[in-house]
């Protein structure tokens, strides 16, 4: 594991880069931990303070300190992130690995609806679901519903390595030894079906921090706590660009850009790494 | 022959299939809900004063009629069904009297406009520059090109948009930044009309191009590499053909077909940014009415608006799915 990633960073470009930036964002994120301020507090400090050695990155207008608001609010965001993509990883791995497993007519009835979920738009399901909870959506409910539907692209790709797993030999050989199908999964597959849970779960991070993004800009989520979402939906209500305040809405968009930026890249590499065919393009030429 | 009636039956069975789960879906969404639409819509109306408590009542059963929430579960279920199969969602509350489906069917033409021409100008470009980079692997200017478009590819539809409003609203104020046409100008085929539509569908198209690009791009470069290596394309080199001709007969043409089959499955991802692109610019489509809609707390015209874009966005999917077999001879003939 150590030595893939030092392979990595020493081989990679895309890698070194993806990894430097999202690194540094989650070292500038966990600074939150140690803020002056409260961060959901608003008024503590001048307001429309620009870019200064005070405030590095100015204040808002419901002054609060840009830099730490941008700290606490990639915090967020990440937590929110990786709380996605666990539970839809969860759902794609359990869905992929039983219908490639059981395969024949209980794989193609689950992927018949494997296959509809896709088809369906999740962004008007989204806003229904917050348009009918109104006051009671918070940031965990958002969570859960935006995993169940993200999952079932990937589970489609994991069947496809479950359907040929099934087929071969060792399988066999669990299965006359005495091992259940949860044993099989778990124990006999688990292991060839990770890497693709790594690599996909990258895109559903990716996915994830820009639905949240999405939902709170459009003011559908609590926004006193401080989103990167939030914060731009905050300056848009205080029209901080008619009113000159600049950094406020050019700060959250410049971090949120970075950390999908950094994100991607490492998307990209690691996906390289586990395709060996592309591999071997790179080094061809 | 029998192979496409084969094709053309799963897909009609797909088709009913998501339609059937995707309305299903919304109403229990609607239903499962800890919040009651009534009661949100009767506050809301006598939140200005107060008002006979027997008017209250009255209300609260007209509007439980409106909204189809009288009689048990499976009443509602099948009234529900009945809405969406006539098209009959009702008044809009926050547009009274004027009826859901005239909202959204003012609607329709913007998002079909917009969506259209811009999904296949972004699908188009993305492919093409896909294919070439994946072809031409040594070019500076394709490598670099890529690299732009890639590092677009994950950031939101909204922060896109947004960065572009603000270049070209701001900045450096040259497009109209809201709305779909200059408000004075009488609607028809008039040269000023239609130049003021272009200009005004010109920076929302951008931001939707931009937006999509990447997920084309990185798949077709992805699919086109992997063909350079097939048999078929190093024996067409060895013979000496034409590379002009092994790039578009032999390599493209084969990569297209997966791409095909994947623009009709993102579809409904790619509605999604629609909607906050329009919501963004303004734009008077069915994206803006949904969050217009949520922002005023006008029940049947959300609910209208999410069902009819799932089985738009159905129907959309389908009929790519039926021009499928014209590319692909294998399906065809089975």
């Amino acid at each position: 594991m150590f030595k893939v990633l030092r392979d990595l960073l020493r081989y990679n470009r895309e890698f070194l880069i993806g990894f430097i930036l999202t690194a540094s964002l989650v070292i500038y994120a966990s600074l939150h931990f140690f803020s002056p301020y409260d961060n959901t507090a608003i008024y503590l400090l001048p307001p429309d303070m620009p870019p200064s050695p005070d405030y590095w990155l100015g204040t808002t207008s419901r002054g609060q300190d840009i830099f730490w608001q941008i700290s606490a609010a990639l915090w967020n965001t990440m937590t929110f992130g990786i709380t996605v993509t666990v539970i839809s990883r969860m759902l794609a791995l359990t869905m992929g690995m039983i219908s490639g497993y059981i395969g024949g007519r209980g794989d193609r009835v689950l992927m018949t609806i494997n296959d509809t979920l896709i088809a369906l738009p999740n962004l008007p399901i989204l806003l229904l679901v917050y348009f009918v909870m109104r006051e009671q959506m918070n940031w965990a409910i958002l969570a859960v519903v935006t995993a169940c539907l993200s999952w079932n692209y990937d589970a489609r790709i994991i069947r496809s390595v479950a359907l040929s797993l099934r087929q071969r030999e060792f399988t066999r050989h669990a299965v006359y030894a005495g091992m259940s199908m949860p044993q099989v999964l778990v124990r006999q597959h688990m292991p060839y079906v990770m890497p693709i849970v790594f690599f996909t779960a990258m895109n559903n991070l990716i996915f994830a921090i820009g639905i949240e993004v999405t939902l709170a800009v459009l003011g559908f989520i609590d926004l006193n706590r401080p989103t990167i979402g939030g914060m731009i939906n905050w300056a848009n209500q205080h029209q901080a660009i008619v009113a000159g305040v600049w950094w406020w809405i050019a700060f959250p968009i410049i971090a949120i850009v970075l950390l999908f930026l950094g994100l991607f890249l490492l998307a990209i590499s690691i996906n390289e790494y586990i395709d060996p065919r592309s591999r071997l393009a790179r080094m061809g030429g | 022959m029998n192979g496409f009636v084969k094709y053309l039956a799963e897909r009609l069975f797909q088709l009913f299939l998501v339609i059937f789960l995707g309305v299903s879906l919304a109403f229990v969404i609607t239903t499962l809900s800890p919040v009651d639409p009534v009661q949100v819509s009767l506050s809301q109306m006598t939140s200005f004063g107060a008002v006979d408590p027997r008017s209250v009542e009255l209300m609260r059963e007209a509007l439980e009629e409106l909204y189809g929430l009288q009689g048990t579960m499976l009443e509602q279920y099948f009234n529900f069904w009945r809405r969406v199969l006539t098209g009959d969602f009702g008044p809009s509350l926050s547009a009274f009297p004027t009826p859901v489906m005239t909202l959204i069917a003012a609607a329709v033409p913007w998002t079909l406009g917009l969506l259209g021409l811009s999904l296949a100008m972004t699908w188009i470009l993305g492919n093409l520059l896909g294919a070439l980079a994946g072809y031409f692997r040594n070019n500076t200017l394709l490598k670099l090109s890529g690299a732009a478009v890639m590092a677009l590819h994950p950031v939101p539809a909204y922060i896109t948009g947004l960065i572009l409003l603000l270049l070209f609203g701001y900045a450096w104020p040259i497009l109209p930044i809201s709305g779909g046409a200059q408000m004075n100008l009488q609607q028809g085929f008039t040269l000023e009309y239609i130049t003021s539509l272009i200009r005004h569908g010109l920076l929302p198209a951008m931001a939707m191009v931009l937006v999509g690009i990447g997920s084309w791009f990185i798949s077709m470069r992805s699919l086109v590499s992997n063909i350079v290596t097939d048999d078929h394309v190093v024996y067409a080199e060895l013979g000496g053909v034409k590379s002009r001709k092994i790039f578009s007969q032999y390599v493209a043409r084969n990569a297209l077909l997966p791409q095909v089959t994947g623009l009709a499955l993102n579809l409904g991802h790619i509605f999604g940014g629609t909607v906050i692109i329009e919501f963004l610019f303004n734009y008077p489509g069915m994206g803006r009415l949904l969050i217009q809609g949520i922002y005023r707390g006008d029940y049947s015209l959300v609910l209208g608006v999410t069902t009819i874009s799932i089985v738009a966005v159905a129907f959309a999917a389908f009929v790519l799915d039926l021009v499928y077999p014209l590319i692909d001879p294998r399906v065809r003939l089975g």
